[in-house]
């Protein structure tokens, strides 16, 4: 297929809708109104059902209702508003519902502002909702890998029967560039036998209902257990670029990644032997992509757009806090590779 | 004399409902409801966690459990995909008119097609009986001990007041207070159900139900207290738009 040109959040409104997604409930909120708008003339289109709601706890609890239905459900926020879905996301996660919720990050607490930003980490990947829960959470960074992870999400999420987050921000879900889109598919409603309809002649009732009350509380430990460990184990997405002899590896996804990779290319111009890697999955956390390295290795600096360096702690658990794990983070521009290479250099002369 | 049990009611379920609850009997109405429709099995019933819950024991309807407050909203994204289901969300008082009432507007303001059948017992009844927007003026619940003081916690809600503004299918007010009034719920219910099937639009059909455990009265007292309750809500039928 040709490639196309294409706002990041419109190719990720673009391949939800190509996945099978057939309902979308949202309000607006910016960096990730185009995919509300996206979706209100697209989804007719395809005769599917688009809902301006009255708020995001609406969206969120009315996308939970066509979810337990078994339609491929979406919805998106960012910010404040991505906050107030957390009630329906812990609502998924206890009732093993799948689901796609995306959050086009932007900075700070509170109203924070409208620019990219990549505060959210803690709350995408720790369960920012109620309970003993985690979601799966992709990170793109590039509008192709918008629309690839839009496309993929929707299917992790049935194969677990549980929600999806994809975490991108407003850089992301702003720029344009040349995409190719996937494929048109069918996705046929009546797939999942756990999925509520109308009853067929002589068939049982079903109830969708918090998976603890249906199977009772010791077996449900094992249940969770099971699910987040197999999980963990087959999911762990990430990209490693020259890690093979890299002394110092930069960590970083989204949007600090891109920057992160042209200071890779800087530094090897200078013989400086940097590497990376890109998790594309925050949750589970790409820990094999660690397991992998050679014990050249001398230090870690994460990049992101976090004061406070949310992804240090995941890289400490992923390294067992072996070398020292230094912390780059910026709040509202994007970080620069002159900061990257100059934090490297100091680095490597601690060392 | 002969007892019959409709279709979709499970006679051996465990129940969980209080002795004199109203609940019960709001449950086997929508049950006579979809076997007289014959619908029983087209019914998505959508349930609060509150009391009503215990609806889905009772009744043998596919139910999806939404969050507190959210019954409505999660019913309207069930029909929108099921567009071929009965859609029933199943709040309380406190669920559809406190912490759910964005929802409870917007849907009828949007006149999503579905049964929002709210069960009106004045109180919060799952978590112990507090004080909801709809109990009655100087009534003592657990949150308003010396009685509801209406110039602090605001005037009661009537919702046939407010959603009898809007471009709605139905609006109707029943009671189980009595076998007439019993009889009368059982046709509102249908006929939502019927308007629903028509593709009429929204339908909302409150129906007070007594509370015994938390008005601190004995079944056949909290009888006698709806009395009152219905002095403050007028039963009957406040919207009929009569077909598309
Ligand atoms: C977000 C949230 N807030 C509070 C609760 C606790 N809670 C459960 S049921 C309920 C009130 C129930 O009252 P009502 O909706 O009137 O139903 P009833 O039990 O009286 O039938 C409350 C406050 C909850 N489960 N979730
Ligand atoms: S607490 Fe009240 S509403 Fe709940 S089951 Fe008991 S009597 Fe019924």
């Amino acid at each position: 297929m040709a490639k196309v040109l294409m706002k990041g959040n419109e190719a990720f409104a673009e391949a939800c809708i190509r996945a099978g997604c057939r309902f979308f409930s949202g309000y607006p909120i910016t960096p990730q109104t185009e995919i509300l708008e996206y979706m209100s003339w697209r989804m007719e289109e395809v005769g599917g059902q688009f809902v301006q709601t009255e708020s995001e706890v609406a969206g969120i609890n009315m996308l939970f209702g066509a979810a337990c239905c078994g339609a491929r459900a979406l919805t998106t926020s960012a910010g404040p508003g991505f906050s107030l879905k957390q009630e329906g996301i812990s609502y998924l996660c206890g009732n093993d519902i799948p689901a796609v919720i995306a959050d086009v990050m932007r900075i700070g607490s509170g109203l924070g502002d409208i620019f990219q930003g990549q505060g959210d980490y803690w709350q995408l990947t720790r369960g920012g909702g109620h309970g003993d829960y985690r979601t799966i959470v992709l990170a793109p960074a590039s509008v192709q890998e918008n629309a690839d992870l839009a496309y993929l999400s929707f299917d992790l999420a049935e194969k677990y029967r549980h929600p999806v987050l994809v975490g991108s921000d407003a850089a992301i879900g702003q720029m344009v560039e040349p995409v190719e889109l996937p494929e048109m598919r069918e996705y046929d409603m009546n797939s999942h036998d756990w999925a509520i309809a109308p009853r067929k002649q002589g068939e049982e009732q079903k109830v969708i209902w918090n998976t603890y009350y249906t199977i009772g509380a010791d077996t449900y430990m094992d249940y969770l257990k099971d699910k987040y460990r197999t999980i963990e184990e087959n999911e762990q997405r990430w990209e490693s670029v020259q890690t093979e002899d890299a002394e110092i590896v930069l960590v970083a996804y989204g949007i600090s990644s891109r920057v992160s990779k042209a200071a890779v290319k800087q530094a090897r111009a200078k013989g400086i032997k940097l590497g990376l890697i890109r998790p594309i999955t925050l949750w589970p956390f790409p820990k094999k992509a660690f397991e992998q390295l050679g014990s050249q290795v001398k230090g870690f600096l994460c990049v992101e757009m976090s004061i406070l360096g949310q992804m240090c702690d995941d890289v400490i658990l992923a390294t067992g806090n072996k070398h020292p794990v230094e912390s780059y983070g910026e709040f509202a521009n994007v970080p620069s590779e002159e900061v990257i290479l100059e934090k490297v250099q100091q680095m490597l002369k601690q060392d | 004399m002969k007892c019959s049990v409709p279709n979709g009611v499970n006679t051996s379920a465990h129940i969980g409902w209080c002795p004199g609850c109203g609940h019960g009997i709001i449950a086997r109405l929508v049950a006579e409801a979809a076997q007289a429709l014959g619908i029983e099995d087209r019914i998505i019933m959508v349930e609060d966690v509150a009391c009503g819950e215990f609806a889905q024991n009772v009744l043998q309807f596919n139910s999806i459990g939404a969050a507190h407050g959210r019954p409505i909203i999660t019913a309207a994204g069930a029909k929108r995909v099921r567009p071929d289901a009965i859609v029933i969300a199943h709040p309380g008082d406190g669920s559809a008119y406190s912490i759910g009432m964005e929802s409870t507007i917007h849907c009828a303001l949007r006149n999503e097609n579905i049964l929002a059948l709210v069960v009106n017992n004045s109180v919060f009844g799952m978590t112990g009986g507090q004080m909801s927007p709809t109990s009655l003026p100087n009534m003592k619940t657990t949150s308003s001990p010396h009685g509801r003081d209406v110039t602090k916690n605001g005037n009661i809600f009537d919702a046939m007041k407010v959603l009898s503004q809007l471009d709605i299918a139905y609006l109707a007010r029943g009671s189980v207070e009595s076998p007439a009034q019993v009889i009368k719920t059982g046709k509102m219910i249908q006929k939502a159900l019927e308007k629903q099937m028509n593709n009429e639009g929204f339908c909302l059909v409150e129906v007070l139900s007594p509370c015994p455990t938390n008005w601190n009265l004995t079944p056949q007292e909290a009888l006698e207290f709806m009395k009152e309750q219905e002095k403050y809500f007028q039963l009957g039928e406040f919207v009929d738009k009569g077909g598309k």
